[in-house]
C-alpha cells in the first residue's frame, strides 16, 4: 500500500533557511528516516541528516517531528493519517550546520566537564566484586544512547543560550547520578553536582524522561535521588559535624 | 592546489572510533603516542553498539573448566580450521584480561551471584563464556572506551591546559586516501563531514578500524558506515586481503515491513518454538535436512515438538540446523516461487507459544519490533530471509603486532583478516576488537620508536591528486553522469543476487561483468549541491570502496571452489580439505581492478595442535598434514595443564 504524503523539511544552515515541501511517496510500514532518504535518493540528493544504525540503538537520527524531539529511525509512517502533514525539523537547542544535522559539540564539552570513574584503590583487574542489585541502578542509566533528545527538550537551555555554561543537562547530570552509584567509585560526586553542573537548575518537570527513546527514568531514578544525596548531605547535622573534623567534606 | 588544506601531525592516526578503534588509540597513548582519532559519524555511534550477545573470554566466571585452551580450540573449529592459529592463540589467551580491564574505565557487566563478571552460553561455545549487558553489550563496550579516552583527556588537561594535547577525536571526518613515501605510510587525506572542507594527517603509523562491507549489500544488518573503507584503503596503499570470500549471512533478518529491513531476528527465537513456513504454509525445513545431520534432527514435526520440553529423548527440529544451513533452505524456497510476498519466509512463533510465554523469553525482540515497525510477534508471524552480517576477511596482518605488508598501516576488528577463519563464533568479534585493538596500538608505537625520528614525508603531488580525485564526483556533473544513489543500489542488488549466501560460478561470473559496468558508472557518479554535509557526495566516495570490496569478494567466492562456514558453493557443496590450508590474497591493481593469488597458510604450532584430538583433525587436515602428527590424546592433558 502506497500513497502520497505532503513532507515539510527544514532547508539551510546556521544563517538562514525555510521549510521546503516536498511531495512524496510513502509505502506501508516505512519510517520518518525511510522517507527522508527517498527524498535524497529522489528529489533531494545533498539533503542533510545525521543517522546511523536505523535500528533505535545509536541515537544518531535524533530530529523534531511536528514539533517533537523524536529519533527519525523510531517514528513510523502509521502514527500519522495520510493527509497530514509532516515537518521535519532541525533540534531547536543545537546551532544548526545544515538541514537537520545539528552541531551537538555542546554535548561532549559537558561530557568532558564530569569527573570521571575513579578505579577503588587496590582493586586490581579481575578482582572487582559488585552485586548485580547493586549495579542495575546504574545499569539503567548507561542504556543511555546519547541522542541528546532529553538535553534538546529541557527547557532549562531549549530557550535559554544563556544557562548552557553553567548547566551540563539531564543526560550528564544523569551520568554523576550513575558515577555516584557505581558500587566502587570512590570520588565524591555530590557537591560538583550542585555546586559545578547545574543539578540546582532542574525543577524536575519530567520532559527529559519524557522524549527518552530508551524509556530511562531520568528524572525519578536519577536526578530527584541525586538531588536527595546532595541535601541529605547539606543539612545533615552528623555529616555536617563530620566534614568539620575530617576536612575532606566526605564521610 | 585550489584551497589551503588544514594540516595536522600526528605519531599515531586511528580510523575508526569502534571499539578496536578505540582501544588502539588508548594503547598508543599510553605508549606516549600523540594519537589522532578519526570518525565517519559522531563520537560514540560507532556499529559496535549494535552487538548484543556479549564478548568471549574464557574467565571461568560460571564454569571453571574453561580456560583459554577450551576457547582456543572451539574458535578453531568455528573458523573450520582456516583461522589464522597464531591470532586465535593470542585472542584466547588475553582475551580475559582486556574484559577486566574494562572494569577498571567503569564497565558494569552483568554479575554472577558471587559477584564476578556473569558469563552466557552461544553457539559454538563449550561453557558459559560470553561477559554481557542485558542485550546491549556492544554499547556497554563502546561507552566504556570512549569515557576511557574523555578520563586520558582530562588527565592531560591538568598537566597541558588542553584535553587535546595527546589524544583527540576528529568526528564525522572521512578519509580517502592513505599517503605513502619511499613505501611506508606517511599519512592521510580527509574531508570534513560536516564543511567539506579538506584536512590532511601527517603521520608515520596509521591503524585502519574502520569494521565491515555489509553496505555492499541489499539486506544487511549493518550501519551506512560498513562501506570497506579500511579495506579498500588498505588495497589502495598496496596492502593485501585475505579470506573476502567469507561473509557471515545470518539466515534470519527482517525482510518486511521496511523500517526493520536486515535487523537481526536473534537465534533463540527459534530455539524457543518458532518454525519456519512458506507462503503455502508449510514447514518446510524437514525437506532439508542434509544427511551428515540426519542423525541429530527431528524427522517429523511431532518428534521436534517434543524436544523443547524434553531434549534429552527427542531430536532437535530442524529450524536449529546450522546458520548456513538455515540460509540455504529458505534461499531454496524463495527462488522455487514460494516465498512471503517481500521475498522472505515466514518465522511464526505467534500460533506456537502463549503471548505472555512470548513476552516472557523475548522481551527485547518483542519491543524491538512493536516500536520499530508495529509488528506484534505475539499476533502474526514475521517475514524473514538471510541478511548480511559480518565479513571474516580483510586486511592481512602480523598476528603480534597488527601490521600490514605495508610498514606503518596497521589494522585491527573486523577490517583485519585470520581471526576468525571461514566463520566467526557470537561473542568473538567483541574480544576480537579488544584483544587486536590493543595490540595495534602497541604495535603502531613500537613501529614509530623505530623509526628514530626519521619521519616519511607527505608528497605535495600526492596530496594534490587526493584532492582532485575527492571532488571528481563535482566535476564529472556537467558530464550527465549518474546518481550516486542509484548506482550503489545497483551495486547493493548485484552482489546480493549473484554473490549472496548461496553461491555458483555462472552467477558469480555474471556478477563480476556487471561489476566491470558498475565500476565505469562509479567513476562518473555526479552530485549536486554544495560540499557541506552533503549525502550525495559522501555516497559517491564511499561507492568507490564498496565497488574494490564487492570485486574482491566475488574474486575469491569464484576461486575456492569447495564450500565451508561463510562460503557456500551451490556447484561445489562439499568441504575439501585440499583448500584448508589454501588463503586467497588480494591487492588492487589501480582503482577498480583487483589480482588474486593463493597462498598457503603456515602450519599450525605443534603444541596448539596437540590440543586437538586426532580424529578431530581428520575431517578438516588432509592424511598427508596428519602424517607427522602423533600425539593424539593430548586435549585432555592439555586442559589440565
Amino acid at each position: 500500500m502506497t500513497h502520497d504524503q505532503h513532507f515539510r523539511v527544514w532547508r539551510g544552515d546556521d544563517e538562514k533557511g525555510e521549510l521546503v515541501d516536498y511531495p512524496v511517496e510513502v509505502n506501508e510500514g516505512e519510517v520518518v528516516l525511510d522517507i527522508i532518504h527517498r527524498l535524497q535518493a529522489t528529489q533531494a540528493q545533498d539533503m542533510a541528516v545525521r543517522w546511523n544504525c536505523k535500528a533505535g540503538k545509536c541515537g544518531s537520527c535524533s530530529v523534531e517531528i511536528n514539533g517533537k524531539p523524536r529519533l527519525a529511525c523510531m517514528t513510523r509512517m502509521s502514527t500519522f493519517t495520510e493527509d497530514e502533514v509532516i515537518t521535519v525539523t532541525p533540534l531547536r537547542t543545537f546551532p544548526v550546520i545544515r538541514d537537520l544535522v545539528t552541531d551537538v559539540s555542546f554535548n561532549y564539552t559537558k561530557a568532558r566537564e564530569i569527573p570521571s570513574f575513579a578505579p577503588p584503590e587496590g582493586v586490581e583487574p579481575g578482582e572487582y566484586r559488585m552485586q548485580q542489585v547493586d549495579v542495575e541502578r546504574s545499569q539503567e542509566f548507561r542504556k543511555c544512547i546519547e541522542c541528546y533528545l532529553c538535553q534538546n527538550t529541557c527547557h532549562v537551555v531549549r530557550d535559554h543560550e544563556e544557562n548552557k555554561e553553567s548547566f551540563a543537562g539531564p543526560r550528564y547530570l544523569m551520568r554523576i547520578a550513575e558515577l555516584d552509584m557505581h558500587p566502587l567509585d570512590s570520588a565524591d560526586r555530590q557537591k560538583a553536582a550542585q555546586e559545578e553542573h547545574g543539578l540546582g537548575m532542574c525543577n524536575i518537570t519530567k520532559c527529559c524522561t519524557e522524549v527518552c527513546p530508551e524509556h530511562i527514568k531520568i528524572t525519578d531514578n536519577a536526578l530527584i535521588p541525586l538531588k536527595e544525596r546532595v541535601v541529605d548531605r547539606k543539612y545533615d547535622p552528623l555529616v555536617w559535624l563530620g566534614s568539620k573534623i575530617f576536612k575532606r567534606g566526605e564521610v | 592546489m585550489s584551497e589551503n588544506i588544514e594540516k595536522h601531525e600526528y605519531d599515531v592516526v586511528v580510523i575508526g572510533a569502534g571499539g578496536a578503534g578505540l582501544r588502539a588509540a588508548i594503547e598508543a597513548r599510553a605508549q606516549g603516542k600523540r594519537t589522532a582519532i578519526i570518525s565517519k559519524s559522531l563520537f560514540g555511534k560507532a556499529h559496535t553498539v549494535m552487538a548484543e550477545g556479549g564478548c568471549a573470554a574464557a574467565m571461568g566466571n560460571v564454569n571453571s573448566n574453561d580456560n583459554w585452551m577450551v576457547h582456543y580450540r572451539d574458535t578453531m573449529r568455528g573458523g573450520k580450521f582456516l583461522n589464522n592459529w597464531r591470532m586465535a592463540e593470542l585472542h584466547a589467551k588475553e582475551a580475559p584480561d582486556r574484559v577486566w580491564e574494562l572494569e577498571t574505565y567503569g564497565a558494569l557487566f552483568d554479575r554472577t551471584p558471587d559477584g564476578k563478571i556473569s558469563q552466557r552460553n552461544f553457539g559454538g561455545h563449550t561453557y558459559p563464556r560470553l561477559a554481557h549487558v542485558g542485550d546491549r553489550t556492544g554499547l556497554e563496550l563502546i561507552r566504556t572506551l570512549q569515557q576511557k579516552i574523555v578520563s586520558l583527556q582530562q588527565e592531560d588537561f591538568k598537566e597541558t591546559g588542553d584535553y587535546e594535547s595527546n589524544i583527540r577525536v576528529f568526528h564525522e571526518c572521512t578519509i580517502t586516501e592513505l599517503f605513502k613515501a619511499d613505501g611506508r605510510i606517511a599519512g592521510a587525506f580527509a574531508y570534513y563531514r560536516s564543511t567539506g572542507q579538506f584536512v590532511r594527517f601527517d603521520a608515520p603509523a596509521v591503524v585502519l578500524a574502520t569494521g565491515g562491507v555489509g553496505k555492499s549489500y541489499q539486506v544487511t544488518s549493518n550501519s551506512w558506515e560498513y562501506t570497506g573503507d579500511g579495506h579498500a584503503l588498505a588495497l589502495r596503499a598496496g596492502a593485501t586481503l585475505i579470506n573476502m570470500e567469507f561473509l557471515q549471512f545470518h539466515p534470519t533478518g527482517m525482510v518486511w515491513p521496511p523500517s526493520v529491513k536486515g535487523i537481526l531476528v536473534t537465534e533463540s527465537v527459534r530455539g524457543d518454538g518458532g518454525i519456519l513456513k512458506n507462503s503455502d504454509g508449510k514447514r518446510f525445513m524437514f525437506d532439508y535436512i542434509p544427511d551428515v545431520f540426519k542423525e541429530q534432527y527431528a524427522t517429523t514435526p511431532e518428534e521436534g515438538d517434543r524436544w523443547y520440553d524434553d531434549p534429552d529423548n527427542n531430536r532437535r527440529p530442524p529450524e536449529l540446523l546450522p546458520r548456513d544451513e538455515v540460509a540455504r533452505a529458505i534461499n531454496s524456497e524463495v527462488k522455487a516461487g514460494r516465498g512471503t510476498p517481500h521475498g522472505g519466509v515466514f518465522l511464526d512463533i505467534a500460533s506456537r507459544r502463549s503471548k505472555e510465554e512470548i513476552l516472557k523469553r523475548l522481551p527485547s525482540m518483542y519491543h524491538q519490533f512493536k516500536e520499530l515497525a508495529d509488528v506484534d510477534i505475539t499476533a502474526e508471524p514475521m517475514e524473514v530471509g538471510p541478511t548480511c552480517h559480518y565479513v571474516m576477511g580483510g586486511v592481512e596482518v602480523d598476528p603480534d603486532t597488527a601490521m600490514s605488508v605495508v610498514p606503518g598501516l596497521f589494522s585491527a576488528g573486523e577490517c583485519s583478516g585470520g581471526m576468525h577463519g571461514s566463520n566467526r563464533l557470537g561473542g568473538n568479534s567483541l574480544s576480537d576488537l579488544l584483544v587486536f585493538g590493543r595490540r595495534a596500538g602497541a604495535g603502531a608505537s613500537e613501529y614509530v620508536d623505530g623509526l628514530g625520528g626519521v619521519r616519511p614525508a607527505v608528497l605535495t603531488d600526492d596530496v594534490a591528486q587526493a584532492e582532485k580525485r575527492a571532488l571528481l564526483p563535482f566535476s564529472s556533473a556537467t558530464e550527465g553522469g549518474e546518481n550516486p544513489f542509484v548506482v550503489h543500489q545497483e551495486l547493493q542488488k548485484t552482489m546480493n543476487d549473484l554473490v549472496g549466501i548461496i553461491r555458483k560460478a555462472d552467477e558469480m561470473e555474471l556478477a563480476l561483468k556487471a561489476l566491470e559496468d558498475i565500476a565505469t558508472r562509479t567513476r562518473t557518479v555526479s552530485v549536486e549541491g554544495a560540499r557541506v554535509f552533503n549525502p550525495g557526495w559522501h555516497l559517491a566516495l564511499d561507492l568507490r570502496n564498496m565497488l574494490l570490496v564487492s570485486l574482491c569478494v566475488a574474486r575469491a567466492a569464484l576461486e575456492r571452489q569447495e564450500s565451508r562456514g561463510g562460503h557456500t558453493r551451490d556447484d561445489y557443496p562439499v568441504m575439501d580439505s585440499d583448500w584448508r590450508h589454501v588463503l586467497l590474497v588480494l591487492s588492487a591493481l589501480g582503482e577498480d581492478n583487483v589480482e588474486l593469488v593463493r597462498k598457503e597458510q603456515l602450519p599450525m604450532r605443534p603444541e596448539l595442535f596437540d590440543l586437538f584430538e586426532l580424529d578431530e583433525l581428520k575431517k578438516y587436515y588432509t592424511g598427508e598434514e596428519l602424517g607427522g602428527h602423533r600425539a593424539d590424546s593430548a586435549a585432555d592433558k592439555g586442559e589440565k595443564a
